[in-house]
Formats: C-alpha cells, structure tokens, sequence
C-alpha cells in the first residue's frame, strides 16, 4: 500500500451545547438558513418589465416545467450574505498565517480600478480600435513582469497558478517537438513540490520522477543530476522553496538541467519573497507563472479568481499561446490567431478570450503604488516579519532543518508534540479559538506534521508580537499538559470540527426538497 | 485449511485451497483512519504481483493497494462502495477487498507469516 | 509605503531581535552574485491620486459598452448586475478569505458554495455540480478529459456550433494530452452538418453549444441517443446563462455533463476575465468530476454545517493521479453568480430571458428591412448570425466609427474560413433600449449605402 496524503479521523472532541436560540447565545452571530429555506419561487429581487406579447423563436425548445429556484427580495438577500459573510475569517479580519498561500494585504484601490468603465464594462470581441488603452495596461503589466523577472516574455492569459504551470509545461512540450525530441517524457519533481505540479505534467502526459530533498530541505544539484538523462523534459521546482528556503544550488541545478537538454520549470508561487532582490531570469529559469493573488495582492476571494501570468525564456517565448501583444509598424495590437506569425508558433490557446484583465488592472495598480523602492521593501518586510515569528518561537517549536534564516515563511514540525498526545491539526484548531486562521498544516510533506507560518509584510510588529504570545502561549498549555483545551478546539468559531468521514461516505452535494417550498402570502 | 500472509505494504492474503482473498491490514486500516471509499477493480482483471490492485480513500489521503499476487479477480467485494466503514471494523473478515486465482502457488512463500508481520508492525513504532 | 506597517526603528529592533546584523544577513541564502545590487529599473512607488490618474487615463481611452448602442455577445454578454451584488461581494470577509480549507470559520463561503451547486444543478437540469471552474472554455477542456477518464476511449467529436476559441481550448489540451479531436467545420446553424455520422465506437463524447455560437437552438436528444448507443457521452456547452431561464435544460434533453459560462449572471465584462464556469454531470459520474466540491455534514455538536468534499479527487492528494491539475473555483465571480440568481430567483430569471428573447427578436424584425441583411437563424435565444453584404469585419469597424458597438465578425474568430467573412453575430439584450436598437438600424442603413 503507498499512501498519499496524511491520515484523518474525526478526534475525540467534547461537546459543549449551546442555548438553541437564534444566535446560539452569541450576539452577532445569527443562524442563517440555506437559501432554499429562506426563498421562494414567486419572490424577485429584481424589477423587469414583462416584454410585450410576441412570438418566440426558440425552435420549440423552449423549457417545459419549474426550475425550483428561490427568489429574495433585496433587504432578504442582504441579510443572507451579510449572514454569511459574517461566518468568514478574512485578512482584514486579522492575521492570516498561511504559508504558500501569500495573504496579504488587498489594497481598495485595486478594486475601485478594476471597476473603470474602461476596464470593466469593454468586450473581449469588441475592435481592438476601440480599446487601446486596455492593450496599453496589458503591455504595461507585461513590461513590468518582464522587468521584474529578468526573463524575455510573459503570456498574460492563464487563469490561475496551476493554469500557468500547465501554459509553461505546454511551452516546453512544444520546443521539445519542434526539435524533434518527442522522447522526452519524464519531468522531474522534489517531493516538497505543490501537488499542482506532479498534476500538471501528467495531465499533458508526462511522466513524473521524483527528486528526494536533502537533509536541510533542499533539493542537491547531486540529486538532480542523478535524474537527469536523455527522457527528462523538465525539471519543475518551486523557489524559494515551500520549507522557505532559497534554494542554495540552484544555479548549478539550472546548469545542469539545461546541459541535459531538458527545461527549468520555476513554481513562482513564493516570488514574493524575492521580488526587488534576485530575477528567476538570472538564475537560469526558463518558465515561471506568477500568482497575481499572491505576489501581487489581488484578491483570494474564498478560492479564486486567481491570475497566472508566465514569464518565458528566450528559448520558450516563441511558443506562447495565443493571444498575445505584439508592437509593430501597425502599432499595438493582440495578435488572437494560433497560426504562425514571423517568428511566433504558438502551442495553441489556453483560454477563451485574452485572459483576467481584471486581474491585470488590479496586480498593476498594486504595482504602480508601490514602486521599484516599494516591492523591494516589501520583500524584506515580509522575510523580516517571518524571521521574528522564528525567533519568537525557537526556543518553544522544533523546526525540521534547524534554526536557521528562512525567507517569507517559517517551517515548524511536530516533534515538540512528541508524547503529548496532541497533533498538528489540534494546534491548528486551537489557534482559531485565539481568533487566528491557522497556518498551513501537513504542507510540505517533506516535513512530519508540518506548520508553515506566512505572516506577509502587511503585519505591524505589534500584530506579530500578539501572535508570537499567542504562539508560545498555546505551546506552553501544550507542555502543561492541557490536552483538553487543544482536543475539544475549535468552541468558539461559527461551527466546531466537522465531521468530514460522513461528508465524504455519504455525500450530500446539493440542497434537496424535502417538502413543497413554502409560497408567500400576499 | 486457510492459511495468512501478509506484504511490507500492509495487504494480507488468506489462501482457501486455490483462491486467494485479499484486503489490508488492522495495522494499515488504523494508520488510514477512516475510510470513505474503496475502488476495486473488474471481476476479471489480471493483476501482476507488486502492481495497483485496488485504492482505499480516507478523508484526506488515497492510498493504492498493490495486488500480493499474479492471478485473476473472480470476485470482489460489493459490500465495500456502499459501507466502506466496515475495512475499519473489520478489516481481515468483513472488509476484505477481493478474491483471486493464484498463478504461481510459489509466490505465497516469499509473504510474511503473521508473526513475521507482527515483529514487523513493531518495528514501525 | 501606505502598504506597509514597519517603520525603520521598528526593523532595526526587530532585526536585533533575531540577531541579524542587516536585512542581507536574512537575504544570505541567495547566491552573491545573484543578489540584485540597488532598484529595479522600474518607476518609483506613487500615491492614490497618482495611480488613479494614470489608470484613469488608460481607461478613458476605451471605449466602455454603456456608453454607446452595445450588440457585442459570441461567448460574453452584458446585462445589468444589481448594485446589491457588487457591494455583497466586496464584503471583506468575502473578498479577503482564503480557500475554505478550516471549514469551522469559513461557513460563509461553503455555504453559498452549496446553495450555488444546488442552483447550478438545478438550471442544468443534471444531479450535482462543482463549485466551479475558471470559466466556460476551460471547464469544456475539463469535461471532455472527465470523458475519456469515464469511457476509457480517447475520442472527442466536436460540433461546428462549437465557440471556435472553446474549440482550441479543447483542441490544444488535446493534443498535448496526446488525445483524438474530431472538430466538424464550422456550422453555421447547426443544420447542415451531420454530426450524428461521427459518433462512432471510438468515441468518447460528443461536445455541442447550444444556443450555438451562431446563436442556433440545438436539438440534444438525437445527438444523446446515438452517443449513447455506442458508449459515449454527450457534453453539452452553454456560452449565455441567462438562456437557461427560457431554453429547456441540456440534462432534460439528455446531456451527460453540462459546461456552461456563468459570466451573464452577476458578472461584468471585463474585456474577458475573471469569469465563472458551471460544471455538471450526473451523480454516478462524481468522483471523475474535476474541481473543488462542497458537501454538508455535521459538527462536534450535531450542527449543520459544511466542507469541502470528496478531494482525493484532487491534486493536493492525488498529485500526479488527480482527476485535474485545477487547485481553484472562480470564488468571488461564483459568489456573484449566486447572488444574482438568489436576487433574481425562478420568476426573475425567467422574465429576464423572455425579455432578452423579446428584444432579440424585435432587432431581428427590424434587421430585416436593412437591405441585403438577411438573419440566417431558424430559432435563437438572444443572438443571431446576420449575413452582410461584404466582408462583416469592415462593416463592424464602420459602425464602431460611427458610435455602434454592432456584434462580432466571424471572421475574427474563424480567421482561417474566408466564406464566412460577411457573418456577423449579433446580441441583444435587457440592457438595449428601443433607441439603442433604432441607431444601430440607421447606421447600417447608412454604412451600407
């Protein structure tokens, strides 16, 4: 048996039953019924004018029969969603210590510009005469990725990170054929890897080996070699890496990949530590995608929309997919067609239409705002604020590669919880009785019962030190042995530990009627 | 006469004559948690020793079952899909995967008896 | 920096706290020669009043739709979004939250993410939905990949009706996937090509638009009996949400998983993206499903609540083996799907799509006394397939001189097919005015003289 993944079950946890009342005797925190519950069929929140009687020209399909929707008035659905919402943690709502996922700061600038009329409300498909401007933002955007990166181009159209791996693992697929090199079907991958890049490159046929991480956490040029041979197509690594480290042979791992014939796939997920300070260009990078909601401050979203823009070598950039910008004597224009164009063969289309402008509007204006100067500073601030949350916490936590200088993100293990009968996930659940979202728990694998704590430049010192206290708080009750405290966590959240098991045994994936929808009474 | 072996990956194989049945181990159930799902392959389908036989799910893992044996499924489990619970409960009786012909009766010999396996689980820690 | 907390004491005590000498000593661990020396060369941080100035002025040189006669549709369509959906979804417990991976404080998202499979279902006509993809394009990539997970066969049959942009979505997945794609030509339709003669036992699935990207209603049920009587699957593609209130659903006529673009309801133009796609298939057919999934259970205290669900389908566990490298849903663009919809409910949704029926239909009419335009649709929702006199590309830059936003040459999309370059699509929506309509009317009359 080969497990991937780490094993659950629901822990023993005790039961502390509220008053049934509305709000469970916790002001503002109002029970909110599904909306199937609440709604009704013949309720709208939107005023329309019935259209005057004509004849329909549906082919005779039009629908026969209820749908089963439920409508809301407008003061109802407010509730619902201000309801909802309230259940939510968010940055804004205080430190958000997940590390990988980069949860910073989202600027209200960004989203009052997103919302432009000359941003939000133009076609994709109307002339390209009739929105320059739109263009010159994306050659604005591209120019400043470029800029960042040390790299030749950038496609712009992926739709999140793991959209631009697979734009970048296409891109090498296709200057592999186009020197006749189909052999090359291995991609090499280091076990601390992001599960989307093993995923990536079997979903365009890859096969993946994998590179064993040294002692320290890092990947070894050694290792790498060892691996490389005539079917490697790529090796795909993430650097910093997700232990938080800069990878310290990746040149010499670049080198080595590239004297093999193969191609140096850079996971830019943690760019944000090294923006202002190193280019992936200069470290021998031939593809990288860059998550805008990352580095770049667009929203997270409660999942998405993300943005994952590539950057290419000059080896790559020939093979970017269409659509992409082009500068020539007919001035700036988005070249839409796959089809050969001078010196361009791109491997196809990613998407429909021209990408997240949206995104791009937001990433630049965070861009903008902050400067050369600013993201600089950035960068330091947010490996600063990780390396005092280490020295905060040392004494108290074990780390899986000794105490030492991590970038944007500081890696704990589980050996400290050794005989207390506590786990990971117990700490996790007991940080959100604290009122903190938890850090990254069991990622990467490569360490036991990983923590990975991300604070981001956003957080003040004062934010970092009632963490900190918090931090050592919680790990003092742990070798105190206050187990009860950490096994019955989360009391005080919205819901407490939910029980997984029966969501997936029995799998309810939608609302069902179980009775006729109640009908408003007029 | 039965007889138990078991793998270093946590399968056992209880031999009935000339078909072999096939599951995972208390040891394995236990490191899993609970499990929610088992897919198990077609009555049928030849299995190659060392090779995927079946996957078992838990909440936030998917682990492959690798098939002990060379042979062919003549039966699986159709309890498994709906109650995945009982591989927990009941791993070596109730639980049980599927059940197979035996193509090289030598193959039995290189599994560990279950003391074997017991001293091995120990070593686990 | 307005961004950024830290004052310079404060570093510098924290830098002592950690026994640092220098921000470089924490910076040690990239090689020296890689480190860059001083700033990048780019501009130098600005304040609000700068940046707003600047994309201000970047924005004013488009041409925005509300400010002009808009017919613009082929796969995106504007309609009107409730100013109620728009603050909801800036909410920052909303806008700021992270993917709800600790269930107990992100009730909120899981739960809309339930209640909008439940109205995604529902509008499909299918038995479960995801809590959606990137947008419509992708998720047709994604199904047709489900297809060949579930058939074991690795044949796609594409309809010529199919959005040609979703078709070299699919195509290029494809073929990088090592995958058979069988696209029909163009359609314009859906009446002269036979697609049933290309199902044959070799085939996975079956993808079809409908309303097609001419704007033609399609049939399913034909095309669903023959797919199925070898084995195949039937993926229908449905490019205008908001059809869903008066077409009868894909499930009803036999779809096996249903793609649809969410982007109509709740959700604005933004010259192409972020937008939200719906995935939905059949129950039996779920743990081949790609993308995240959210489930109800219970809590430590018997409480209703909910989780994502089912993820060993994904690439978090599964890596190489999942079922999808995808590692998001459309959040926020979801949230304003569902919004929408709960604003709008059954007696909404279905006035608002006989009204854009209404309008496309009165535009048609009056299409017909431009001379040489002539409406080649037999049957459409809110768009339809004019054929021009002359190349259609020239006309639309015309018409957008002359302050009309009048549709999408086809030949923008099929740049390779030079007999359809005198189609044009043309979309009309709630948002049309009877002026509006009257404009674009006059300025072809005029533009064709």
């Amino acid at each position: 048996m080969n497990s991937e993944g780490g094993p659950t079950a629901l822990s023993q946890t005790t039961s502390i039953r509220p008053a049934r009342t509305f709000t469970a005797n916790r002001a503002l925190q109002q029970e909110e019924g599904l909306l199937f519950e609440i709604g009704r069929l013949d309720v709208t929140g939107v005023d329309l004018e019935e259209p005057a009687a004509f004849v329909p020209r549906l082919g005779g399909l039009e629908r026969a029969g209820a749908i089963g929707l439920p409508g809301l008035s407008e003061p109802e659905a407010m509730r619902h969603y201000v309801r909802l919402s309230q259940k939510n943690y968010g940055i804004d709502s205080g430190l958000f210590p997940l590390g990988s996922c980069t949860m910073k700061h989202n600027p209200r600038l960004n989203e009052k510009m997103a919302r432009l009329p000359g941003f939000a409300d133009i076609h994709p498909l109307q002339p390209q005469s009739t929105v320059p401007g739109a263009l010159a933002l994306m050659e604005m955007l591209s120019h400043w990725l470029i800029e960042m990166t040390g790299m030749n181009a950038v496609a712009l159209s992926p739709k999140a990170g793991a959209h631009g791996e697979l734009c970048g693992m296409m891109a090498i697929k296709a200057a592999l054929a186009a020197r006749g090199e189909h052999e090359r079907q291995v991609v090499l991958v280091p076990d601390s890897a992001h599960g989307t890049n093993p995923a990536t490159a079997a979903l365009i046929g890859f096969s993946v080996r994998s590179v064993p991480a040294g002692a320290d956490g890092m990947v070894r040029a050694d290792a790498v070699k060892a691996a490389l041979d005539g079917d490697v197509a790529a090796i795909m690594l993430t650097n910093p890496n997700t232990c938080g480290l800069f990878e310290a042979e990746i040149v010499a791992i670049a080198e080595a990949v590239h004297e093999a014939g193969a191609y140096f796939y850079c996971d830019g997920a943690n760019f944000n530590a090294i923006v202002g300070k190193a280019r992936p260009g200069d470290l021998g990078v031939d593809a990288m995608h860059i998550n805008l909601h990352k580095t770049f401050s667009t929203p997270h979203g409660g999942g998405g929309p993300g943005a994952g823009p590539v950057v290419l070598s000059a080896a790559l950039a020939p093979f970017a997919p269409a659509p992409y910008l082009r500068r020539d004597g007919w001035g700036l224009r988005l070249v839409e067609d796959s089809a050969r164009e001078g010196d361009h063969a791109p491997f196809g289309r990613l998407t429909a239409f021209h990408g997240q402008m949206g995104m791009y509007v937001r990433a630049l204006s965070y861009m903008l705002s902050h400067g050369a100067n600013g993201m600089k500073q950035a960068s330091e601030d947010a490996v600063l604020n990780a390396n005092y949350i280490r020295a905060g916490l040392s004494d108290l936590l074990s780390q899986p590669f000794g105490d030492q200088p991590c970038m944007h993100e500081v890696l704990f293990d589980d050996a400290w919880l050794k005989g207390t009968g506590l786990t990971t996930l117990d700490i996790a659940k007991a940080l959100i009785d604290e009122g903190y979202h938890p850090m990254t728990i069991y990622f990467p694998l490569v360490a036991h019962g990983a923590m990975l704590i991300e604070p981001t430049e956003s957080e003040s010192k004062l934010s970092l030190d009632l963490f900190i206290a918090t931090m050592r708080d919680l790990a003092l009750a742990v070798k105190a042995g206050e187990k009860e405290r950490f096994l019955s966590a989360p009391r005080l959240s919205p819901r407490r530990r939910l029980d997984e098991t029966r969501a997936a045994r029995q799998p309810v994936l939608r609302w069902k009627p179980r009775a006729p929808l109640p009908q408003a009474n007029d | 006469m039965s007889s138990l072996r078991f793998t270093k990956e946590h399968e056992y194989v209880r031999l009935d004559g000339d078909i072999a049945t096939i599951g995972i181990t208390d040891y394995a159930q236990k490191q899993l948690g609970d499990v929610v799902f088992v897919e198990l392959p077609d009555v049928g389908a030849k299995l190659e020793r060392g090779k995927q036989a079946a996957i078992v799910e838990s909440v936030k893992a998917a682990s492959e079952v690798y098939a002990p044996l060379t042979g062919v499924v003549i039966a699986v489990n159709e309890a498994l899909p709906d109650t995945p619970a009982i591989v927990n409960s009941s791993p070596l009786a109730g639980g049980w995967f599927l059940k197979m012909t035996l193509a090289h009766a030598g193959e039995m010999d290189v599994l560990m008896s279950e003391a074997d396996y017991n001293a091995y689980v120990e070593t686990l820690g | 920096m307005r961004y950024l907390p830290l004052t310079a004491v404060e570093r510098l005590d924290m830098l002592a706290k950690i026994g640092a000498a220098s921000m470089d000593d924490l910076f040690v661990g990239i090689p020296a020669d890689k480190r860059l020396p001083g700033l990048m060369e780019l501009p130098a941080g600005r304040g609000e009043c700068d940046v707003e100035r600047l994309l201000n002025g970047l924005s004013a040189q488009n041409k925005a739709a509300g400010d002009v006669p808009f017919f613009v549709g082929a796969g995106a369509y504007r309609h009107h979004i409730p100013a109620s959906v728009d603050h909801l979804i800036q909410r920052s417990e909303f806008l700021t939250s992270y993917t709800p991976y600790q269930p107990e404080i992100a009730q909120g998202t899981l739960q809309y993410l339930f209640e909008f499979q439940t109205q995604v279902a529902l509008l499909t006509g299918m038995e479960v939905a995801n809590a959606s993809m990137y947008d419509g394009s992708t998720a047709t990539g994604e199904a047709v990949l489900m297809a060949h997970r579930l058939t074991r066969r690795s044949k796609s049959v594409l309809s010529g009706t199919l959005h040609p942009h979703y078709r070299a979505v699919v195509e290029t997945l494809s073929h990088m996937a090592g995958d058979h794609v069988e696209a029909l030509a163009p359609a314009i339709a859906g009446r002269s090509e036979d697609i049933l003669a290309a199902i044959d036992a070799d085939t996975s699935c079956v993808v079809v638009q409908s309303p097609s990207f001419y704007g033609e209603i399609i049939d399913l049920r034909p095309i669903a009996t023959k797919a199925h009587s070898v084995g195949a699957l039937l993926i229908a593609v449905v490019s205008e949400a908001v059809s869903f209130g008066l077409v009868e659903s894909p499930g009803q006529l036999g779809a096996d998983i249903v793609v649809a673009e969410g982007q109509s309801i709740g959700n604005s133009l933004n010259f192409g993206g972020p937008y939200v796609g719906l995935f939905a298939t059949r129950q039996k057919f779920v743990r081949q499903m790609p993308g995240r999934l959210c489930g109800e259970t219970v809590d430590a205290d018997g409480r209703r609540g909910f989780v994502l669900t089912l993820s060993t389908r994904e690439q978090h566990i599964r890596r190489d083996k999942a079922t999808s490298n995808i590692c998001t849903n459309s959040g926020l663009c979801c949230l304003a799907f569902t919004i929408h919809m709960a604003l709008l409910g059954e007696t909404g949704l279905k006035r608002l799509a006989r009204l854009n029926h209404a309008h496309a239909v009165r535009l048609a009419d009056m299409l017909r006394d431009v001379k040489g335009v002539e409406v080649l649709n037999h049957s459409f929702f809110n768009e339809f397939t004019l054929r021009v006199p002359g190349d259609a590309a020239t006309l639309v830059e015309a018409l957008a001189q002359a302050g009309v936003l009048a549709g999408v040459p086809v030949s923008r999309l099929e740049p390779e097919c030079p007999h359809l370059n005198d189609l044009l699509l043309v979309a009309s929506s709630e948002m049309n005015s009877d002026d509006d309509r009257h404009r674009l009317v006059a300025a072809m009359k005029k533009v064709l003289a």
